[in-house]
């Protein structure tokens, strides 16, 4: 065990910090945050570590902050970031201006020319959000869908390859109830123009927390493939969106399956509820009579 | 030390090592605190006289060395070091008898040790460790998943006799990891901990023994429905609140 007295460096105790911050679960960073400052007793060492670590937790778990003005909600994503602070809102062409330690939105200014997607990629793009928006809100109660172009935003017309990323971020938080999740989705569609055809690649990801008298972490991750010819922008995005819609309700069931297997797995291979038929007694009366002979 | 247990609640189960090993180095003056309250997956080491494992806990240890049940010897050798009175380590053979037994029935399996040691106030302490290894990999009768370990930690203070009772107070982690991972359903990892307490007073004429294997196996009877509750029941709701079944969806709609 590490019992050793020496002192760290600021710059261990920076990293250690950052380890606690990244490793909080979904929606806990700032309860992290707060206990963290007090064991770590160093508002300077903190203060750094949050700085660098509150950009990379809100990018991977992907949260989402009100917009002020009507705008509705942004994703904080590496697809949407255009700088350390700033994430483009596709859907209203806003660019939110972020506090990333204090997870808020603070500006909204609209997106400039060249940071949006051009005419010919943005029929895609907005076909495809359409029908996303659609199947996000059947499908998740609370769930929020971002759809962004990554590569080849500025192709003025057929003949290059482009590339569309939806992102669908869905967060449970209930710690009155003791527990916390969050689901994530990321599609990568390849427009490849030269075969005429779109390749997905999605990543899901589940996790769950319960911390009521212990704590008890679920951390699902899957990973799919698929393929679809090119067509009409709302061809397009109506196959895409039936792909994905597909997949995550396959996904759903094999989580489901998992569910279904493994409590009897569990105890059976691992703890059975019930004794094994070896003995004539219970161990608790052979413990009696051992002790009482 | 409030702070750091906020911590250690939140952190993944999974990386509860890395999490302790940072927190003993940003707080070494808190570090036996730390270590007493930190329950870890459990450890064993070979006794080599016995030829048999045993778990490695903070009760068995002193200095580096750990006490084997079966010879009562540390290892690595230590001199000076602690024992149960003659009297204790009596029962103390008996109890990792009986509780094997026990372990054998319940868990087709697994490893456990008991340890004891007197306390300040007239009574004692027993320690009934058990680890199993439920992997595909282990040695385990019926092991099948990718990882799944099991380990609990049954830690009871037994109180002075009091005209011919005593106050036995019990409290339980069990701590419950497993994977799976396979290609039409990717990885899933269900890890975490649970603890419990319970507090008797039952009449000592009964035996020691045999007042703590009832309250142990009422306390993992408990522990496993608990275990179920949370681990399968918690965490599933949550996934379907996050995307509800489609049965429940379409229910959903005419509604809104």
């Amino acid at each position: 065990m590490a019992e050793e007295e020496t002192e760290l460096s600021d710059e261990q105790k920076k990293e250690i910090a950052k380890w606690f911050l990244l490793n909080a679960p979904a929606g806990e960073i700032q309860y992290v945050a707060k206990d963290l400052k007090s064991v770590l007793n160093a508002d300077d060492v903190y203060n750094e570590a949050a700085s660098e670590a509150f950009p990379v937790y809100n990018k991977s778990h992907m949260i989402c902050l009100e917009m002020r003005g009507r705008f509705g909600d942004v994703l904080v994503t590496s697809y949407g970031e255009l700088n350390e602070n700033e994430y483009l809102d596709p859907k209203t062409a806003q660019v939110a201006i972020v506090d990333h330690v204090k997870q808020v939105c603070t500006e909204v200014r609209p997106a400039t020319d060249e940071e949006l997607p051009s005419p010919y990629i943005e029929e895609y793009r907005c076909a495809l959000e359409a029908e996303m928006l659609k199947y996000v809100s059947e499908a998740y109660p609370k769930g929020v869908c971002s759809v962004y172009c990554t590569n080849g935003k500025d192709a003025e017309g057929p003949g290059s390859d482009f590339e569309l990323v939806v992102v669908i971020s869905a967060a449970r938080l209930s710690p009155q109830n003791f527990c916390n999740g969050s689901w994530r989705s990321i599609w990568n569609i390849e427009f490849k123009d030269d075969i005429q055809s779109l390749e997905l690649k999605g990543k899901l990801q589940v996790g769950a927390h319960y911390f009521e008298e212990g704590n008890v972490q679920l951390d699902t991750k899957h990973e799919y493939r698929d393929s679809t010819i090119f067509q009409s922008p709302d061809d397009s995005a109506i196959a895409i969106a039936s792909i994905i819609r597909y997949h995550e309700t396959e996904y759903l069931a094999s989580l489901e399956e998992s569910y279904l297997n493994l409590p009897d797995t569990t105890f059976k291979r691992i703890c059975s509820a019930r004794l094994v038929n070896k003995y004539p007694r219970r161990p608790y009366v052979i413990l009696g009579l051992k002790a009482g002979a | 030390m409030e702070a750091a247990m906020g911590l250690m609640r939140r952190m993944p189960p999974r990386h509860s090592e890395t999490a302790l090993s940072a927190l003993l180095s940003l707080l070494p003056q808190h570090s036996s605190d730390l270590l007493s309250q930190v329950d870890l997956p459990l450890q064993v080491l070979c006794d080599v006289d016995i030829g048999k494992e045993f778990i490695l806990c903070e009760y068995n240890r002193d200095a580096d060395s750990y006490r084997s049940p079966w010879s009562n010897k540390y290892h690595p050798l230590l001199e000076d070091a602690l024992y149960p009175s003659s009297e204790l380590r009596k029962l103390e053979i008996e109890a990792n008898d009986i509780f094997s037994i026990y372990r054998d029935q319940y868990y087709e399996g697994g490893i456990s040790s008991v340890y004891m040691w007197e306390d300040d106030n007239e009574g004692f302490v027993a320690c009934f460790l058990i680890k199993k290894d439920g992997s595909k990999n282990a040695q385990g009768r019926r092991g099948c998943l990718e990882e799944g370990a099991w380990d609990a930690i049954h830690v009871i203070e037994v109180g002075p006799e009091q005209e011919g009772a005593t106050r036995y107070c019990l409290t339980s982690t069990v701590m419950l990891s497993l994977t799976t991972d396979d290609e039409s359903s990717g990885t899933f990892s269900l890890s975490g901990s649970l603890r419990r307490q319970m507090h008797m007073n039952l009449p000592v004429a009964d035996g020691h023994l045999c007042n703590m294997g009832k309250m142990i196996e009422e306390m993992e009877g408990k522990l496993r429905n608990s275990l179920d509750q949370v681990y399968f029941g918690k965490t599933r709701e949550m996934v379907c609140t996050l995307r509800p079944p489609a049965e429940v969806a379409q229910m959903r709609l005419p509604d809104s």
